[in-house]
């Protein structure tokens, strides 16, 4: 139990340092490393909870793909990060007082918390007991059967998101030459090769 | 289970598969490279599913378990958004070619923002409703920039995802604060909580971050913000597209979520809604006036209307609802017209679109000018013009509500906005034009915009009755309070 309990403000101490680190780091390179550190760290956390799943999905999808490509991003269209911070001194107290301000009303919120009496029955009910069942088997049932529609909806969206990113920005230009794989493959030896019979001493 | 829950869906799973099957045409058939023909096809199912949707629905369906909901008040508003979808979609057709715009893409999006719509009015749960929402609002953010070589509509577009990014943030920081207090996202659970518990200060708090989340997509004071800009900066025919179908869509979603799911807290809600449709009404009403480009001050006029329309609303009643469900009919048809004549306003070959640029047009295009006078006395809802009905059915609900004086803020509200509209008229007859506008309106244009005038015209009269549209919003408002 104390073990887990170190394990658990390791983990979470690292996560909030890291997270910390991503926003005040001066170089984006080293943003993005504080921010593959925290994912590792939530991982760490899901671990603890049991959903070895999404320990494993946030692993392997955003360590292993996403921030990869945040990295190339940064890397490669050399953004000046001072540039966008500046200005920032002068936002910062209009911002501050106005987050106080709702801060100071959420806690009000939080004050006279009062769980309706029907609210944690509703939560329990959706999904099975996580004890029951297989943490990828509990999550496919959510996603494929009792959210099927949310998940048909959400491909829909995706959809949009790439129609609409092709109609933005594609642009059919005439006159450049593309590669044709098909015009490639069926071109053979005799409309591209010629023998000539060259005579000695004459050249062509 | 799931062949059930499809055929329940059916007008959205046609819609979709529609979609996708008339962008694969488009891609791979290289022969209508305008696109024409899947505009038409597209138009044609918005068309079809809008009239079989009009055979009303009896009874309430829930499908896919519960998160989608399928009653008359869905019924009535899908076949004001398919109609309204469709006809936008037919106009948009002369303005895309003329200035080569004509893409197959640009049916397709107006497709899958239909959906989203179809999604937003059938949901019976928050995340539902959230998904509808954001997929009619990425396909409208892209519309909006559609004519990516102008700075102004590249600009409207960003500026739309920027602030509609920001709403949809308030939505869902709303929905989450409703779920945490009622411990479920569905709308059926959140009324049994209410209903058992009443409503705690944190639920309270929730529901008004997603009221200010709705608000926004109809574009209501104060969350007004971008409609101006959208609207100007937007090709024609797409600002066509958001002054029908999306409010119908919108308003109708607004009436959904807080009547399923909050319909035994109606005091808690109403304050909001008072506030927010008395703002509109008068900054609708006041911002107008200053305006010198039609299609931001129909950008002003919507938000006008949308605060009429939110009166009924606010009323909280069978009645309210009707009202509110007969005033987005009338003003989807108001529009129409309206825009049937804006999409072709041209001078030398450039978009006009200054209200100067109307000057003269009685003497030069006398029939043009009537029907567009009836329209705008409609929209400014002069009596015996069908405008005047929709504010009054509104108003009669929210008196019977209780809210007197919200009803007579709306008609002083609707008295200073007549000032703008008549202006628009007097412009058209009394003004003398500089440059003759360069307008002929093709056979489509011209039936919508006679269309739409005789129907403002002349519906209210005993015979016609208002094509039944009275008693069809009365149903379907009796199955959302049923």
């Amino acid at each position: 139990m104390a073990l887990t309990a170190i394990a658990f403000y390791v983990f979470a101490g690292v996560a909030v340092a890291s997270g910390l680190m991503v926003v005040t780091a001066r170089n984006p390179v080293h943003s993005v490393l504080w921010l593959i550190l925290a994912f590792f760290s939530s991982a760490g956390l899901f671990v603890l909870l049991g959903a070895e799943f999404v320990a494993m999905l946030l692993i392997i999808v955003y360590v292993g793909a996403v921030m990869v490509l945040f990295l190339f991003v940064v890397m490669m269209l050399d953004v000046d990060f001072a540039e966008l911070k500046q200005g920032m001194a002068d936002y910062l107290p209009m911002g501050a007082l106005i987050g106080l301000i709702l801060l100071a009303e959420l806690s009000m919120v939080v004050g006279v918390w009062v769980f309706a009496g029907a609210a944690p029955e509703a939560r329990t009910a959706v999904a099975p007991a996580p004890e029951d069942v297989h943490n990828t088997a509990a999550l496919g049932r959510l996603i494929y059967e009792e959210y099927f529609l949310l998940f048909q909806l959400a491909g829909m969206v995706l959809f949009v998101a790439m129609v609409g990113a092709i109609v933005l920005t594609m642009r059919h230009r005439v006159n450049i030459k593309r590669q044709d794989v098909l015009t490639q493959m069926y071109r053979d030896r005799a409309d591209s090769v010629e023998l000539k019979d060259v005579k000695p001493g004459q050249g062509i | 289970m799931t062949t059930v829950d499809l055929t329940i869906a059916f007008p959205e799973v046609v819609l979709a598969l529609g979609a996708m099957a008339l962008l694969m045409f488009g891609v791979f058939d290289k022969r209508n490279a305008d696109g024409s023909l899947i505009l038409y096809l597209s138009a044609a199912l918005l068309a079809f599913l809008g009239v079989s949707e009009m055979a009303g629905h009896a009874g309430v369906k829930t499908a896919f378990n519960g998160l989608f909901v399928v009653d008359g008040f869905a019924s009535f508003a899908k076949s004001v958004i398919l109609l309204g979808a469709s006809a936008s979609l037919l106009l948009a057709r002369e303005y895309l070619m003329r200035h080569k715009m004509m893409q197959y893409e640009y049916p397709v999006l107006i497709l899958l923002a239909t959906l989203g719509m179809l999604i937003m009015v059938s949901a019976g749960d928050l995340m539902t409703l959230y998904m509808g929402v954001e997929l009619q609002s990425l396909a409208l953010y892209v519309i909006a920039a559609f004519r990516r070589d102008s700075a102004r509509s590249t600009e409207a577009g960003l500026k739309y995802f920027v602030l509609g990014a920001i709403s949809s943030g308030l939505l869902l920081y709303g929905a989450s604060l409703v779920y945490g207090y009622t411990g479920t996202t569905r709308l059926s659970g959140i009324a049994a909580v209410v209903y058992a518990d009443g409503v705690s200060i944190g639920l309270t708090f929730g529901l008004v971050f997603l009221c200010a989340g709705l608000a926004f997509k109809i574009s209501a004071a104060p969350f007004h913000m971008w409609t101006p800009d959208v609207y100007e900066g937007s090709p024609t025919p797409v600002t066509a597209f958001f002054a029908t179908a999306p409010k119908a869509a919108a308003g109708a979603l607004f009436a959904r979520a807080l009547f399923d799911g909050f319909g035994d807290a109606v005091e808690t809600w109403r304050q909001i809604l008072v506030f927010v449709s008395i703002a509109s009404m008068f900054l609708g009403a006041v911002a107008a006036i200053g305006q010198t480009n039609i299609k931001r001050l129909l950008a002003y006029s919507s938000i006008g209307h949308m605060g009429f329309a939110l009166v009924g609303l606010a009323a909280g009643s069978k009645e309210g609802a009707q009202a509110l469900l007969i005033y987005l009919a009338i003003y989807v048809v108001m529009n129409v017209g309206v825009f049937a004549f804006v999409i072709c306003m041209e001078k030398s070959g450039r978009p006009a679109t200054r209200i100067a640029d109307l000057a003269g047009l009685s003497s030069t295009h006398p029939n043009m000018a009537v029907c567009l006078a009836a329209l705008f006395l409609s929209l400014a809802g002069i009596p015996p013009l069908v405008g005047f009905f929709g504010k009054y059915f509104v108003f009669v609900a929210a008196v019977e509500a209780g809210l007197i004086w919200l009803a007579v803020a709306g008609a002083v509200a609707s008295v200073i906005g007549a000032f703008y509209y008549l202006r628009l008229v007097k412009v058209m007859y009394f003004d003398e034009a500089t440059e003759e506008l360069d307008i002929s309106l093709p056979l489509t244009h011209r039936l919508a915009l006679g269309g739409a005038a005789l129907v403002m015209a002349f519906s209210w009269l005993p015979f016609i009755n208002g094509f039944g549209i009275v008693e069809a919003a009365e149903a379907a408002a009796a199955s959302l309070l049923g």
